[in-house]
């Protein structure tokens, strides 16, 4: 694991990708990307997720399916930034003839494990990939980042009981508890509290976690690598828009581009916040 | 002639694939004895799994099965399987590109009984529509075989529907079978009847009929809906001058609806559709549904009839 002190300068690297990715397409959604970053640099630059960049094919790799696929902006950003492809790429987000299409789609760019965009399908869809492994005696592990407010999908409680029902230990699910969703809180739209007893009733290893803590993450993270029997599924309580005060917790930026003055002073805040 | 489920020809190649490779998977939601998906469970119990009554989560499941190297088959009512799972299907299978098969049974209103929530009239036109989808519609039990089999050999989302029934067998081992390939099953030169699935025996019946009355009907299996063999369409509708399409299926979208956009680009012959139109099934037993909804063999020789006239 790389210090802590760098983990939180790449994030804080990331987020500024985020936010000038958006800005410069004119259109995306910077709440549920900035509230995952954490939740991303954790897994994707210490010691728990297998890849290789050099070789994005290679069979033994661990798996990452995004099945809330607005947080393109924070995939492409991470993939980027772990030696994928060129960080100058990130600019041609939502473009015409882009890989980085606004949702993330495997055709266009090969180093995804698979397209995202409707959400609830991305449980499903780690779980046969790590059936699969089970079946063929494969290592790997799969991961999944869901958001809170797409636990309203049926789909993803359809997943939860395959994955407890055929003893998935190695899927991780990772929820991204920012409490907020495009038309507001989760809370006041159709709640889904309490998730961790909803998830622990369906059968998985429930593990509760500072989404924006990178050593809690990491601890997390290895947990469910050690728990045998049962996947499971880390809570991550996070902050919608985070690291960027006027954004924090306001629906209105999971899915709203920042005009000039806001970027400026989006940067501005990254930029001391580096210091 | 011998009746039999086309769903027998479905079980016997998943069979035959489970016996020669290890990466086909077997999926059902509950209704592994219907699908015939019940024999995998019986025989190669490590290639089946039962998901449960949760059909989206099966083709999602299939999908990452399929990113993972494996050959799923999914199986369950054709229009729970098209209907309920058509976002993921859409979004994640087809998007995609991927490897797996849908298995759509008791399709059509042949199923009988169970009423019209059960009865696929729409499938083919829903499945049609997506890119990157092959659709099948075999007319027995036989060619239901050989089209499982064909489709296990074709990269990318296969839809196959089959129906219920113990229905005639027309065909043989022998009989020639090619995804995409359009079968004369009879000569004739007055007017070609385009069918699948069921419409195929029905029409053959038709034929004869038509025979009776001075009328040269030429039947033509079109068992593969997409991609559409346009050579052989082309060609039949230019020699007979007249077409009747004939499904067990909405006449909207279906076969009727692929042919109609076909020739409407190339050619003014007169169409005549045979199939439901714009209505729900309901209760009843298979033969009589098919007579009271328009897909008995006078109806195929009545659509002949009507469109001679328009020629």
């Amino acid at each position: 694991m790389s210090g802590l002190k760098d983990l939180q300068q790449l994030c804080n690297t990331v987020r500024k990708d985020i936010v000038r990715m958006i800005y410069t397409a004119g259109s995306g959604h910077p709440g549920g990307s900035l509230s995952s970053v954490e939740i991303m640099v954790s897994l994707y630059f210490t010691d728990i997720f297998r890849c290789f960049p050099e070789n994005p094919d290679n069979p033994t790799r661990d798996r990452f399916i995004l099945s809330k696929g607005h947080a393109a902006p924070l995939q492409y950003s991470i993939l980027a930034r772990k030696g994928y492809f060129p960080v100058k790429e990130l600019k041609s987000l939502r473009t015409f003839g882009s890989p980085l299409q606004g949702h993330p789609n495997m055709k266009k760019l090969s180093c995804l494990d698979c397209s995202a965009g409707s959400l609830g399908q991305g449980l499903s869809i780690a779980n046969g990939i790590a059936f699969s492994f089970k079946h063929t005696h494969c290592t790997p592990r799969v991961y999944c980042l869901m958001g809170d407010g797409e636990q309203q999908e049926g789909q993803v409680w359809e997943a939860a009981l395959f994955a407890a029902q055929n003893k998935l230990d190695n899927v991780c699910a990772i929820i991204d508890c920012n409490g907020i969703q495009l038309d507001g809180s989760v809370k006041d739209i159709k709640n889904m509290e309490p998730l961790d007893e909803k998830w622990h009733s369906f059968g998985w290893n429930v593990i509760k976690v500072n989404g924006h803590d990178i050593t809690a993450l990491h601890e997390a993270y290895k947990q469910s690598e050690a728990h045998l029997g049962t996947p499971t599924v880390i809570l991550a309580a996070t902050t919608k828009g985070k690291g960027i005060s006027y954004m924090e917790n306001q629906a209105k930026w999971h899915g709203t581009a920042p005009n000039a003055e806001q970027y400026a002073a989006a940067m501005a805040e990254l930029s001391l916040e580096v210091q | 002639m011998e009746q039999i489920p086309m769903r027998d020809g479905y079980g016997k190649a998943l069979l035959e694939l489970c016996k020669i490779d290890k990466n086909v998977l077997v999926l059902d939601a509950d209704v592994a004895k219907s699908t015939r998906a019940d024999w995998i469970k019986q025989q190669f119990p490590n290639h089946f799994i039962d998901m449960g009554i949760s059909e989206q989560d099966m083709v999602g499941t299939a999908a990452g099965m399929a990113l993972a190297g494996m050959i799923p088959f999914v199986s369950t009512y054709g229009v729970f399987l098209s209907g309920r799972a058509w976002d993921q299907i859409r979004n994640t299978v087809c998007y995609n590109n991927l490897n797996v098969k849908l298995g759509g049974a008791h399709a059509g209103i042949s199923v009988g009984p169970d009423g019209a929530t059960h009865q696929a009239l729409e499938d083919v036109a829903i499945m049609r529509v997506l890119p990157n989808m092959t659709v099948v519609v075999p007319c027995d039990s036989i060619e239901t075989y050989k089209a499982t089999m064909a489709i296990y050999h074709t990269a990318g989302p296969c839809y196959i529907r089959f129906g219920r029934e113990a229905v005639p067998v027309i065909t043989t081992d022998a009989t020639p079978f090619v995804l995409g390939k359009a079968c004369v099953f009879r000569p004739g030169s007055d007017v070609t009847i385009f069918a699948n699935g069921t419409m195929v025996h029905q029409s053959m019946n038709a034929s004869n009929q038509l025979q009776k009355k001075g009328i040269s009907a030429r039947v033509v299996n079109v068992h593969t809906v997409k991609p559409l063999d346009a050579e052989t369409i082309l060609s039949c509708a230019a020699e007979t001058g007249a077409v009747v399409v004939a499904e067990e299926h909405q006449q909207a979208g279906g076969l009727g609806g692929a042919i109609c956009e076909l020739l409407s680009q190339h050619n003014n012959v007169p169409v005549c559709l045979v199939g439901i139109h714009d209505t729900f099934g309901e209760s009843g037993n298979p033969c009589e549904l098919m007579e009271n909804y328009g897909l008995g063999i006078q109806n195929v020789v009545d659509a002949a009839v009507n469109v001679l006239k328009r020629k």
